[in-house]
């Protein structure tokens, strides 16, 4: 069984929205559209998005980490918005494992949000049912495009490639094997919603520096005479000791 | 939600041009549905940005459709004063009429009193020469107050910058430290490469007051007090010679290490390279190549590069005639000896047991994890290389070491550090980006003086050029500046791209003298692009006693209605990026990659909205109308019917064969750099995703600098003139020669006036030096103790985006960045609104507490307070009330010690010193309105503006109902 | 969360209404079995036309909290998965069983009311099942996520609809209004002592989730700089009350005093005064104290997406 997934890796999210904007973009004159926005050239502009990037602040000065933080629907396995529906609007696709709000059903009462920790439904304050992210499913399976396409909008978009796609029940695929061998986790496990997004940490390069790597064998002061060898005449024990 | 494929009767189409959201210039895929832009993508057949996009890039659709845009030619209403927007509609036929008129007057009669001052335009080559051709001495870009020292600094150093001009190699790179912000430029490559770099292993660092942007991803975060860059790098200098962990043959072969200083101080040529008798080599006659080595193996003075000779890099020598002469390597030693760790601990704020180790790994990385790569190559000198080595140490930095008034010798410490670790177009180091490397300095000279302006006859040198010394100034008898801006004056020598940010103060004043007619493209001069606002605005719209403005015409074009619009005369609608022809031109700043030459266009997507009108082709109009030469025909008759009509058949002389785009070129398009003109080429460039990229030969990829086989491909496609060697100046001749000619030595024809010469002396010198920023030492920084910068944020673009539905969502105000413990000892708490004040002025904003940032530093992001009513927002829009603009505390002139005005700026460059500041905060009081302040009257919509969707928008494409 | 009305009208109404139906078949058992005096004949059908006023008003104020109401009968759909499914079919099950019991005992069908009845109860304690369990069964909703929620439901909808039901008994000078109106003190006395107790509860909560399980970091300080937005989202309106502490605190004595001891006070009072005012009055102030509660009761749940929403930047 397939279950699609993105794997966000912290590790080099820098923080740029492209995926914020990118979604929206597309989102609203496709499929999951429209995605409206109030306010627009007022105050408290607001709007809808399947997306947001955060950022978090760990640790103290000077030891702080800045943390950006991508954030959309983590297309749960045991997805805790779908049973609650009581029209059967939200439902989760068995063939990929997609969470998705069917419109035409959804009567607009809020309850799967309710029923989401991760605060990734957005009701349409205009179209009145609720949205979220789809996955582009109206990219991902378009025959229309070259294959390298067939991605969502925000995977295409992202310029450091924070954003990876696949089937995390696939062992091979490139997101298991991200997960796997960069220890890859899940949010809010407490829950047990087991997100199909997953999170990969930051992780840190460093240097070690051994102290006999600064004592140069090719040291370029000796060439210039600064460390210099003793001449074959000077003083020496050779010219003192006889025993 | 069901998928619908789309009916059948919707009109849809694809169309590749290049993004314009910032200065990064990706390719990109327009998608369209019934004429309106459905969908834009990063193209993934672009070599910029490999099908990548940036969340500005993906917001495109809602700069196309903003309300805020001007839609016809404005003239400002009889009788409204500058600044109130209140406008009447015109023909262009009026406006073009009206322009011509004032022009042509001023033309014939005193060029210099029209200025054109353009914002990050991306033509320059197109402005500069109308400029040119126009007569006027007073022009220049933005570059002044962005990053000039980043330019300068590098270019008068290692021939070759960051960004357009090169950068960090992260494919091969082992450490990469990143100082200062820098996320502005070259931001989706930058983006693609460091994330690159980070999963292939490599170490990152990065220096920045803030911790923020690409520093959070840092493996290191090394906090640093703003300013104080350049104490760091002399330290990492000092700590790199002291340990021997330089690279010793990179700096004997390929820089002026091994040149032997005259120290004679009686000679006039103290201070400079000695040079043989023998006659100069190579085909530069500005450089002679014939400077002298001290041969160590036969302990005797030679010409540099005399084979089988090695230069001796330290030590104290005297010539055959008794000069007493050492290298200029043993000068830097002996320079940065007081430059210890310890002491740039005081400075910086890093403890010296962190620069050393920083120093230790930047040197050990570069010694112990070289690259050979098996490339054959031969250098200018005739020797044959079997490979091509690098030292996998790569630095980037931008504004944050450029917008400092000590910035220019802070990025030739990074230069010379670069250099010391021997990364200069190497690979894993920095490479250059076509065309550069150039000449040190480049060849292009500005006009020498007072008489290179005269009526009716094109201005006799570039507008902007790279003096090499005092006589390529453009000052007057007196030593006066020529130029309104003061730029290439004994104030400012070295101004390569202008000084923007004075132009108005200057011209308000009359000092060096008034003129008739200001012209500003796409820069915010009443905003967020000046410093000073509060009385820049004033000075927009003061008059003189007779009742005439003190800058009695103004005109402004710009795409939306912005605080500076407000204050023009008149107003020209221009269109967005995706209703025109563009060039990122090779005469201009290309998109070159570090394996080649690469230019781009932009195609119109969709057509101008309303009467909006490119700003080329107003130029061109113009240019055609006022008869400037080089767009007419010897009778007189217009040339050029269009600006893609100009971009195919313009060449820089007549059959010089270099045109704007270097692709396709020649009849059939089957030349590249140089060809005659090629009626199909938009149609080539077109078909080639907007974008010519030509791969050179690897062994011309590297070492470019003194690349012989480079060199030849370079003169024989025109990139150069010459083919010697770019030798990295350790030690700056240019600015010695500046020097000497404030002691009143050398040999040079001009000399400073006396109330300069000291300035001079001090500021030009041929080593780096650290000196704290003219603003901190004209503070009392026990009453200002803080530093105020800014930061980019990555969904917005200086203050282009508010007007953008989607972006000012993401940022829609700006809150003032406090370290915690700073704003406790002050007594505000995170969300309080409090006062930012400075010796120049105070603001109102709102603070947000913070651990990643450094407790002497405050910061917030650039440009997102607006005026009200400005880009057609609402008066009560958050922009307006909860956000503020840094600027308001920032000055464009400091009054020094001696009582004496200067710019706020570089003495060297006259870079603009944003982030030099000092301010002091402290909490409003409670019965203080909860917005920001100072508050300018609220701006109408301008005529012709769209009706703004007050209470909510959905945009969906191909309905119609945002064409 | 922030509270919606329309679901604070909902359920407190058809709370009062589900207590007095509760009150009207309990009377009519003892009734039957000689344990208390029979009231007189329209008690019942004028009692269960009050209840079922009650039930509409609150179905009706439901209407209010959907985006589209026209699609309200989609909502009977997932019954198997879904409490507010389920809730969708108990209520107008209900009503209807309320009807046929006020309509049977108008008819004076005295055979089939306490079958109908019975079925009635049911229906009524379901409902009070499917309407705590559509708060209960979010499990990190950890204000709800208990049988509290259930009990506080029963006991306070009962407590409301028995003080009406005494009132109503008041005003129509039925004999048997004192012992009804012991039921409601009684009622409200355990509802005050089981809504204390989830206070108790909810004072003593530790989140399960934090800031560290929100985004997978492990450290001690983490704090949100930027939500991602500056002008607010859904999520910073459905799940922010927006109101301060101060706030919270008041709301939550005002509804312990009107709910609880006020209406505690006036039964007593009625009764011993034999008035019909005061019972009426307890209602009304017991049933705005209910609505205080339910405010109460949304507010102080602290949904864990709010950890992703708390700054901006």
């Amino acid at each position: 069984m397939t279950q699609l997934a993105l794997v966000i890796d912290l590790n080099v999210c820098v923080g740029c929205h492209a995926c914020v904007t990118s979604c929206k973009e597309w989102n609203t004159s496709g499929a999951a559209g429209f995605m409206s926005d109030d306010n627009p050239y007022d105050r408290d502009p607001t709007g809808t998005f399947f997306n947001r990037v955060q950022t978090f602040e760990v640790g103290e000065y000077p030891d702080t980490q800045t943390v950006h933080f991508p954030k959309s629907c983590l297309h749960c396995e045991d997805p805790p918005c779908v049973p609650v529906c009581p029209t059967g609007a939200s439902y989760k696709r068995p063939e990929d494992g997609i969470v998705l709000v069917d419109y035409d059903k959804c009567i607009g009462c809020k309850y799967c949000s309710w029923a989401c920790p991760y605060g990734v439904r957005e009701i349409d304050e205009h179209q009145k049912v609720m949205k979220k992210c789809t996955l582009c499913v109206d990219r991902i399976y378009d025959a229309k495009l070259p294959e390298a396409e067939r991605k969502p909008a925000c995977v295409l978009a992202c310029p450091t490639n924070a954003r990876l796609y696949g089937d995390i029940h696939d062992s091979e695929s490139v997101v298991s094997k991200a997960i796997r061998e960069n220890a890859g986790y899940a949010l809010m496990p407490e829950w047990g919603t087991q997100p199909a997004n997953h999170y990969l940490p930051r992780r840190k390069t460093e240097m070690r520096i051994h102290e006999d790597e600064l004592d140069r064998a090719a040291n370029p002061l000796k060439i210039d005479g600064r460390l210099p060898k003793p001449g074959v005449k000077d003083p020496s024990l050779d010219d003192v000791t006889s025993w | 939600m069901t998928v619908q494929s789309p009916p059948a009767t919707d009109q849809v189409a694809t169309k590749n041009t290049t993004c314009y959201m910032c200065a990064c210039r990706c390719g990109i895929r327009v998608h369209l549905k019934n004429g309106e832009v459905r969908y834009i993508e990063g193209n993934p057949e672009h070599p910029l940005n490999k099908g990548v996009i940036c969340a500005k890039g993906a917001s495109g659709i809602m700069k196309q459709y903003s309300p805020a845009r001007l839609t016809q030619p404005l003239r400002r209403k009889a009788g409204s004063e500058r600044g109130a927007g209140e406008f009447e509609a015109i023909s262009w036929d009026e406006a073009f009429r009206t322009m011509e008129e004032r022009l042509r007057k001023i033309r014939a009669t005193d060029p210099k009193k029209f200025a054109l001052f353009t914002g990050r335009d991306q033509m320059q080559a197109l402005t500069g020469m109308f400029a040119r051709q126009f007569g006027t001495p007073n022009y220049a870009a933005h570059g002044g107050f962005c990053s000039v020292n980043m330019a300068a600094g590098m270019i008068y150093t290692i021939g070759g910058s960051f960004w357009e001009f090169g950068g960090p190699d992260l494919d091969r790179a082992r450490l990469f430290v990143m100082i200062g912000t820098a996320e502005d430029h070259h931001s989706n490559p930058l983006k693609i490469a460091i994330s690159k770099f980070k999963r292939n292993g490599g170490r990152f660092i990065s220096v920045n007051p803030v911790r923020t942007g690409y520093s959070a991803i840092a493996d290191e975060w090394v906090p640093i007090r703003p300013g104080t860059d350049g104490a760091l790098l002399l330290a990492l200098t000092h700590e790199i010679i002291n340990t021997g962990l330089y690279d010793r043959d990179f700096l004997a072969r390929y820089t002026n290490s091994g040149y032997l200083i005259n120290l004679d101080p009686a000679s006039d040529q103290c201070g400079m390279p000695v040079r043989s008798g023998a006659p100069a080599k190579g085909d530069n006659p500005e450089h002679g190549h014939n400077q002298l080595w001290w041969d160590r193996h036969s302990g005797r003075a030679v010409v540099n590069h005399a084979p089988d000779a090695d230069p001796a890099l330290l030590g104290n020598y005297r010539l055959e005639d008794g000069t007493p002469v050492k290298p200029a390597f043993q000068l830097l030693l002996e320079r940065v000896k007081e430059y210890t760790p310890e002491w740039a601990e005081s400075i910086t704020g890093i403890p010296a047991a962190t620069i050393r180790r920083l120093a230790h790994e930047m040197g050990i990385t570069a010694r112990d994890q070289r690259i050979e790569l098996p490339i054959a190559w031969t250098d200018s000198w005739g020797h044959e290389h079997e490979t091509v080595t690098g030292n996998p140490v790569a630095f980037h930095a931008m504004r944050g070491l450029a917008a400092h008034s000590n910035g220019f010798h802070t990025v030739r410490s990074l230069a010379i550090l670069m250099s010391l670790l021997g990364t200069i177009d190497r690979p894993g180091g920095f490479r250059h980006k076509a065309p550069f490397p150039r000449a040190i300095p480049p060849m292009a000279k500005p006009p020498k003086g007072p008489e290179a302006v005269q009526p009716d006859t094109p201005l006799a040198g570039l507008a902007l050029g790279w003096p090499a010394g005092p006589d390529d100034l453009c000052v007057d008898a007196d030593g006066g500046p020529v130029r309104i801006d003061k730029a290439f004056s004994w104030e400012y020598p070295l101004a390569v791209h202008g000084m923007m940010h004075n132009v108005i103060t200057n011209a308000w004043r009359g000092d060096p003298y008034r003129i008739d007619t200001l012209m500003i493209f796409m820069a915010n001069m009443a905003w967020n692009s000046t410093m000073n606002t509060v009385e820049v605005r004033k000075m927009l719209n003061d008059r003189d006693e007779q009742g005439e403005y003190k800058i009695p015409f103004l005109i402004v074009c710009d795409a939306f209605q912005s605080e500076m619009t407000a204050f023009a005369d008149l107003v020209l609608p221009d269109t967005t990026y995706l209703e025109r022809h563009d060039v990122m031109s090779m005469l201009d700043r290309p998109i070159s990659e570090f394996d080649g030459p690469a230019d781009s266009v932009r195609i119109p997507v969709v057509p101008p909205k309303g009467e909006c009108k490119p700003f080329q082709e107003v130029l061109i109009e113009l240019a055609s109308r006022l008869k400037l030469p080089a767009f007419v025909t010897a009778a007189g008759a217009r040339k050029y019917r269009d600006y893609p009509d100009f971009i195919v058949n313009f060449e820089t002389e007549p059959g010089s064969g270099i045109g704007f785009l270097s692709g396709w070129r020649g009849r059939g398009g089957e030349k590249s750099m140089v060809g005659e003109p090629n009626p199909r080429q938009w149609e080539m460039y077109e078909k080639n995703n907007c974008v010519f990229h030509q791969r050179l030969p690897r062994s011309y990829q590297y070492m470019r600098n003194w690349n012989q086989g480079y060199h030849e491909w370079a003169r024989r496609t025109r990139v150069r003139r010459y083919t010697d060697p770019i030798v990295i100046q350790i030690y700056s001749e240019v600015l010695q020669k500046f020097r000497m000619a404030a002691q009143g030595k050398g040999k040079a024809q001009r000399q400073p006036p006396a109330h300069l010469r000291e300035r001079i002396d001090t500021y030009f010198d041929p080593l780096p030096f650290y000196y704290a920023p003219l603003e901190v030492q004209t503070t009392d920084t026990a009453r200002y103790p803080l530093a105020a910068i800014t930061q980019r944020p990555m969904a917005m673009y200086h203050s282009w985006d508010s007007q953008n539905a989607w972006l000012r969502q993401i940022h829609s105000h700006n809150l003032l960045f406090i370290n915690e413990k700073t704003a406790k000892s002050q007594g505000i708490v995170d969300g309080d609104w409090i006062w930012v004040e400075s010796m120049h002025g105070r603001v109102r904003c709102m603070c947000r507490t913070s651990e990643a940032v450094e407790p002497g530093t405050v910061w917030t992001w650039n440009a997102i307070g607006k005026a009200q009513g400005a880009w057609h927002l609402a008066p009560d829009a958050d922009e307006a009330r909860r956000g503020f603009l840094l600027n308001h505390v920032i000055s464009e002139e400091l009054q020094l010690a001696d009582g004496a005005r200067v710019s706020n700026s570089d003495p060297v460059t006259g870079q603009a010193g944003w982030y030099d500041v000092r301010v002091r905060i402290s909490k409003a009081a409670a019965d203080e309105p909860a917005e920001t302040s100072p508050q300018f009257a609220p701006l109408p919509p301008a005529p012709g503006t769209n009706r703004v969707r007050r209470l909510w928008q959905a945009f969906v494409a191909g309905k119609g109902e945002f064409k | 969360m922030n509270p919606a009305f329309s679901v604070i009208f909902l359920t407190t109404l058809i709370g009062a209404g589900q207590g007095l139906f509760l009150a009207l078949y309990v009377i009519e058992v003892r009734v039957a079995t000689g344990l208390l005096a029979a009231p007189s004949a329209g008690y019942y059908w004028v009692g269960s036309a009050i209840a079922l006023l009650l039930l509409a008003a609150g179905l009706l104020a439901s209407f209010f909290h959907l985006g589209h109401p026209e699609r309200a009968w989609r909502a009977a759909a997932k019954w198997r998965t879904s409490w507010l499914s389920r809730e969708v079919l108990v209520l107008p099950a209900f009503m209807a069983a309320v009807a046929a019991y006020g309509w049977a005992h108008w008819q004076g069908m005295a055979s089939a009311t306490l079958v109908l009845g019975g079925a009635g109860v049911v229906l009524c304690l379901g409902l009070f099942l499917c309407t705590a369990m559509i708060y209960a069964c979010i499990r990190f909703l950890q204000e709800w996520a208990t049988p509290l929620t259930f009990v506080n439901f029963t006991l306070l909808g009962s407590a409301s609809g028995v003080t009406l039901a005494a009132a109503l008994a008041g005003y129509r000078g039925e004999a048997m209004v004192d012992v009804v109106g012991a039921w409601a003190i009684a009622l409200t006395v355990a509802g005050l002592i089981t809504r204390a107790a989830a206070l108790w509860r909810n004072a003593r909560l530790k989140p399960v989730s934090s800031l560290q399980t929100a985004i997978g970091i492990k450290h001690p300080r983490i704090v949100q700089k930027a939500q991602g937005f500056t002008g607010g989202s859904f999520n910073t309106r459905e799940f922010f009350h927006g109101r301060g502490p101060g706030t919270l605190r008041n709301v939550k004595w005002v509804f312990l005093i009107s709910a609880f001891v006020a209406p505690v006070a006036l039964i007593a009072a009625g009764l011993a005064a034999q008035a019909p005012l005061p019972l009426v009055t307890a209602f009304a102030v017991q049933i705005f104290g209910l609505m205080a509660e339910r405010w109460f009761f949304f507010a102080q749940a602290n949904h864990p997406q709010n950890l992703y929403y708390q700054a901006v930047s």
